[in-house]
């Protein structure tokens, strides 16, 4: 017999990690052709830590994305930063981003107004490139051309320097009181799944949430995450382990022959809608959503598992054995007390 | 998104997309040296045993064997990857010593000429071990007469004078006693693999200068480079590390395990060496994810507000804690969840067991708790009669509520996201849960 449920779960996310305190930083110069440079040491793992930070520095500089270059993970070049982890990275580094790309600007305001004969109060920027006498855009300076007579014309640089750093949080040891974070996100996910009783096995048939994230840097990189999370999540609940008679240690698997994960073709439907909540303390409002994509999926199957069967199972992965013995469990309940509530519990 | 911003909020191409599609990005094994060795390890056949004695005579004789290294090569043995931001004790040896305390644990470093030759030799190295009784289990581990795999005489990591990470919020005993059902569960995860597509590897290169490159797939390339100079007690100025792209990290590439050898090879043969896990070194003798044990006692009014909870966590560290005393923070202050309890007691264990070590992996200390509440929730849910939403909203922390480690909520917005998903799945809602908001509570409000 094939039983369908669905399940929910709705989690919170701390983003950030400070408990030793957590700082980045970034330095921005411009080249002659009035590229800027952003220069971190914090590393790309994957998921568009390149493309995101290099979206912050053209929305601070004021400039194209085709004019800033991001050159991350070189620690001659790039200025500390503690890694990329504990979904901080775009929170952080961005931070750092804004407060070196203001120091650009200040330089870029001192060159402009020398050359425009403008009071540096009366100059603003148009997020097109441009620096301009405010009112007479007519008095308009190209900012690769402010960039060029800097280093030609004035022997200056232009360059600024940002950092960004959660002090570190101590712990109370009594009571646990601490900061230990920047922000919360959150997320509610609703799976739904078909139970094989003769089998024992789950094929999810959809993972759906909707999270709220802060600002989306870009939402297609975001949706990355929510999918590869979902999938991940999927895993965990169902596939994944190590050991997988722990706590004995044997039969631990070799490669992926041995190491059980989901598949193309039991990828299930996964639709995602996406809130946005700017924080107070993050790069244009940006919460984060590195880690937590993978967190709703795996009690909401497990729920799901629940409303399909009645079979509880208190622990991962949920293998078909599981399953089985939880509802051989439940028929032998039902066998001895027919009348009575025959919810049964797998596992413990 | 906001219409003062320009780039910010578009899907803009990623940068490095094209690169990855055509196979074109660099990844750190892509490079290449010439006279590159290779670095391969002796492991420790056996979960808890006692070395007596290691003959590495064979081991030299195989054709293209360069040299081995053992922890008398390796200027500070002993470290702790947090060591960095302050945590202690040091415990973890680069190489082992004495004593060996999970299976795969590194004793000897072969380097040789090609991966073949390093892998024969590391074949023939023979090791003469008394094997020790081991324990597997987080709370067999915390039982009198367990064997003991630290060097401080107990399994746990201690946080300043407690064996655990505590948070003590309200008074969690009287709520129990005027609650109207006690609703208790026991949740078990199993340790699981990060599972990256690129496994952990670096190079470490001599440079004319003195210096050492270091290409890596750290995914805190200072945090390595730091930890590396403390281990071969160098200055951090001779070292360059040099990142890119990582082929995924998932929290698998923060322990600083392959670059501090690496380079101690390449600064006593001059040449470069390369370190690179295999897929099956990565699956059995990198860390993984805890297995935790949760237990979850929750206090619960007929109307379905929870009132009380206590946590008692345990997560398997393994032989060695790496970041794990951090997970067992980060869990702390979050197993409330995101839900508003006013009586609160956590104690959260992190457990030494001769398990390959665990560490950092995304969810970090939260991923399990999150199962276990939000399992918990559904149960209470049933108990109370109520169905899966209206137990969450009814619980929902707001703007302005304090969680159990004593910080103000300031950006809550777990309602708005449930009437989100809600809406999407087409699950329609009562009123005063369609109508419900995070902001702060009016005085006297529940």
């Amino acid at each position: 017999m094939k039983l369908r449920g669905t399940g929910v779960a709705a989690v919170n996310y701390p983003t950030g990690m400070n408990l030793g305190g957590d700082p980045s930083q970034a330095l921005i110069h411009a080249t002659t052709s009035g590229t800027f440079v952003v220069s971190l040491s914090s590393t790309d793992l994957g998921q568009g830590h390149r493309t995101v930070i290099g979206q912050i520095a053209a929305e601070a500089l004021g400039v194209a994305m085709e004019d800033v270059i991001v050159d991350t993970a070189d620690t001659d070049t790039g200025p500390h930063d503690m890694g990329t982890f504990a979904s901080r990275a775009t929170h952080r580094v961005g931070n750092a981003v804004i407060a070196a790309a203001l120091e650009v600007r200040e330089a870029l305001l001192d060159v402009a107004a020398e050359e425009l004969e403008a009071a540096r109060t009366d100059l603003e920027f148009d997020g097109q490139g441009n620096l301009m006498v405010r009112g007479a855009p007519a008095r308009s300076l190209k900012i690769a051309d402010i960039a060029s007579a800097a280093q030609f014309k004035y022997g200056k640089t232009i360059a600024g320097r940002g950092a960004f750093m959660k002090p570190k949080s101590p712990v109370d040891p009594e009571t646990g009181a601490m900061d230990p974070d920047s922000t919360e996100a959150h997320a509610c996910t609703v799976a739904e799944v078909e139970v094989d009783t003769e089998t024992g096995e789950v094929k999810v048939l959809s993972i759906r949430s909707a999270y709220e994230v802060g600002r989306q840097v870009n939402p297609a990189l975001v949706k990355g995450q929510i999918v590869g999370g979902a999938w991940m999540g999927m895993s965990h609940a169902l596939y994944e382990t190590t050991a997988p008679y722990y706590p004995d240690p044997g039969h631990a698997p070799k490669d992926f022959s041995e190491y059980l994960m989901p598949g193309a073709h039991e990828i299930p439907q996964i639709e995602c809608v996406v809130l946005e909540y700017p924080s107070s303390n993050g790069p244009y409002g940006v919460k984060g959503v590195g880690e937590m994509t993978a967190n709703s999926p795996i009690p909401a199957i497990v729920n799901a598992i629940y409303h399909a069967t009645g079979v509880r199972i208190d622990e991962l992965p949920v293998t078909p054995e599981l399953i089985l013995r939880g509802l051989d469990a439940k028929r032998r309940a039902a066998l001895v007390a027919p009348a009575a509530d025959t919810t049964a519990t797998a596992g413990r | 998104m906001s219409p003062a911003l320009n780039v910010v909020g578009r899907s803009v191409a990623r940068s490095d997309g094209i690169g990855h599609v055509t196979g074109r990005t660099q990844y750190t094994t892509d490079h290449v040296f010439p006279g590159m060795l290779h670095l391969k390890i002796v492991r420790s056949p056996a979960h808890h045993a006692r070395i007596r004695h290691i003959d590495l005579s064979e081991a030299e004789r195989v054709p293209g064997f360069v040299r081995a290294l053992t922890y008398r090569d390796v200027p500070h043995n002993v470290y702790t990857i947090l060591g960095l931001i302050g945590v202690e004790p040091e415990e973890e040896f680069v190489l082992a010593e004495d004593r060996l305390r999970y299976k795969g644990e590194p004793i000897v470093a072969i380097v040789a000429e090609s991966e073949e030759a390093a892998l024969d030799a590391v074949a023939r190295v023979k090791l003469d071990l008394e094997e020790l009784p081991a324990v597997f289990d987080v709370e067999e581990a915390l039982k009198p007469g367990a064997p003991i795999v630290t060097h401080w005489g107990n399994n746990t990591f201690m946080y300043e004078g407690h064996p655990c990470r505590r948070v003590r919020f309200g008074d969690v005993e009287e709520a129990f006693a005027r609650a109207d059902h006690i609703v208790e569960g026991v949740y078990d995860t199993k340790p699981i693999e990060h599972a990256a597509i690129e496994t952990t590897a670096c190079i470490a290169v001599p440079e004319a200068n003195g210096r050492y490159t270091v290409y890596t797939n750290s995914q805190a390339v200072y945090f390595s480079l730091d930890n590396t100079a403390i281990i071969l007690q160098i200055p951090g100025n001779r070292l360059h590390f040099v990142g890119g792209t990582v082929g995924g990290g998932f929290g698998g590439k923060v322990d600083v395990i392959v670059e501090p050898l690496a380079t101690l090879a390449a600064i006593k043969t001059n040449r470069p060496v390369k370190y690179a896990y295999s897929r099956s070194e990565e699956m059995q003798v990198s860390s993984t994810r805890s297995a935790w044990r949760i237990y979850v006692k929750d206090g619960v009014t007929r109307d379905g507000h929870i009132i009380a909870r206590k946590v008692t966590s345990y997560a398997d560290s393994g032989a060695y804690s790496r970041q794990t005393p951090y997970a067992l923070t980060k869990h702390a202050a979050n197993a409330a969840g995101p839900y508003a309890i006013p009586n609160v007691s956590i104690d959260a264990y992190c457990v030494y067991t001769n398990r390959v070590p665990s560490s950092a992996m995304r969810g970090f200390g939260i991923t399990m708790a999150s199962f276990a509440i939000e399992v918990q929730m559904d149960k209470i849910a049933e108990l109370v009669g109520l169905d899966p939403w209206s137990i969450r909203f009814i619980n929902a922390y707001r703007d302005g509520d304090v969680k159990p480690h004593r910080k103000v909520v300031e950006d809550a917005t777990l309602i708005e996201t449930m009437q989100a998903a809600a809406a999407l799945v087409g699950h329609d809602l009562p009123a005063e849960f369609r109508t419900m908001t995070s902001a702060p509570r009016h005085a006297g409000e529940e």
